[in-house]
């Protein structure tokens, strides 16, 4: 049975791409089948966070205009097995999607035997934003603890249970998820920044995850490599435990608190 | 301002002023975007048709809001008929 995913957050730069693919290859180091389409025709960037920008031959839209079929247009990741990208196009017009067509993708990759389909949506909350989520079983909502990415989570939200697929057909409600993400247990502590606990009281949804503030993000999208196989970074570990908890396993919240500097470390650095 | 800062300690707690904004202004639009605003036009435009019956009034004289008070919800209907009507 495949389960549709989408990664949304309303504001853009939040972090949804690189959350889509560190969700999606997170998965697939699990064992799962799982493809991972870019929802944003016209400003597509899932291809150079996965590394796998210059292997595009055919996009998701192709394949919803029938130009091409889904064998062609999936790319098959080099570094781990069962992990699919299906990019977004860059010349299209972003009306090239409709509600038809993304179904019918969606439903050759269940037919495919896929486990999991991430969807990476984008910025805003128009029609790409729309159709990213209009078919998801579940939604990972992304948030920055900051007033503005705060406000558009909680209208995505809204929408998530008003206007998708499941909510117009009265089927059970997406399952949503919030992830933390660009967290500074510092600025926190100091009281310049929300808190976790201020956001979960504000947007009132279970958490799947913080992911801290890291160097490990721009060095991973820098070189193509989402951020999840840097196990070494603290992003990556915070990603990995959000795989853990998505597949229903309880993991402790980490990176959650200022790491005090021994004497030792301050006196050597680091 | 520096050394004085320095003295008191904290400087002002902006995460919590973020959080009270945010509060307020998410309870408002989830109140504006819920379902069950989405009758209040036709609601407004019946209405409007059914007063016709009886005294003719302007396309804006007829206006209907939906509030939250604590947990009951408020429909308002503000309707403005003609100076000559009022007298009778």
């Amino acid at each position: 049975m495949s389960k549709i995913l989408v990664i949304t957050s309303g504001k853009g730069g939040v972090g949804k791409t690189t959350t889509s693919a560190s969700i999606a290859t997170g998965l697939a180091q699990r064992g799962h089948k799982v493809a991972v389409i870019d929802f944003d025709v016209g400003l597509r960037n899932l291809d150079l966070i996965m590394g796998v920008e210059r292997r595009v031959v055919y996009d998701f839209v192709n394949v919803v205009q029938g130009e091409a079929n889904l064998t062609q247009a999936l790319i098959k990741d080099k570094r781990i097995g069962n992990l699919y990208v299906l990019a977004a196009s860059q010349t299209k017009d972003k009306d090239a999607l409709t509600e038809e067509g993304v179904k019918k993708v969606l439903d050759g990759l269940k037919d495919d035997g896929f486990d999991f389909i991430v969807c990476d949506s984008p910025a805003g909350i128009e029609k790409g934003a729309q159709l990213a989520m209009y078919f998801a079983d579940e939604a990972i909502v992304v948030s920055n603890p900051e007033v503005s990415s705060v406000r558009d989570a909680d209208r995505m939200l809204g929408l998530l249970a008003s206007k998708s697929y499941r909510a117009v057909n009265n089927m059970p409600s997406i399952k949503q998820h919030l992830l933390v993400t660009r967290y500074a247990p510092a600025r926190a502590e100091a009281g310049e920044m929300m808190s976790i606990e201020d956001m979960m009281e504000i947007l009132a949804v279970p958490l799947l995850g913080v992911i801290p503030e890291s160097p490990a993000v721009l060095n991973a999208s820098n070189s193509g490599q989402p951020v999840i196989l840097d196990q070494e970074s603290d992003a990556g570990q915070a990603y990995a435990d959000a795989i853990a908890r998505l597949l229903g396993e309880e993991r402790p919240l980490r990176f959650l608190t200022v790491e005090k500097k021994g004497f030792f470390s301050r006196l050597f650095g680091n | 301002m520096g050394l004085l800062n320095f003295f008191r300690g904290k400087k002002e707690n902006t995460a919590k002023l973020a959080k009270e904004r945010l509060q307020i202004i998410i309870a408002h639009e989830r109140a504006q975007n819920r379902p069950s605003h989405e009758f209040l036009p036709k609601l407004e435009k019946e209405l409007l048709d059914v007063i016709r019956r009886y005294v003719q009034i302007g396309d804006d004289a007829v206006k209907v809001k939906l509030d939250r008070d604590g947990d009951v919800d408020v429909l308002e209907l503000n309707i403005v008929l003609p100076d000559q009507v009022a007298k009778e």
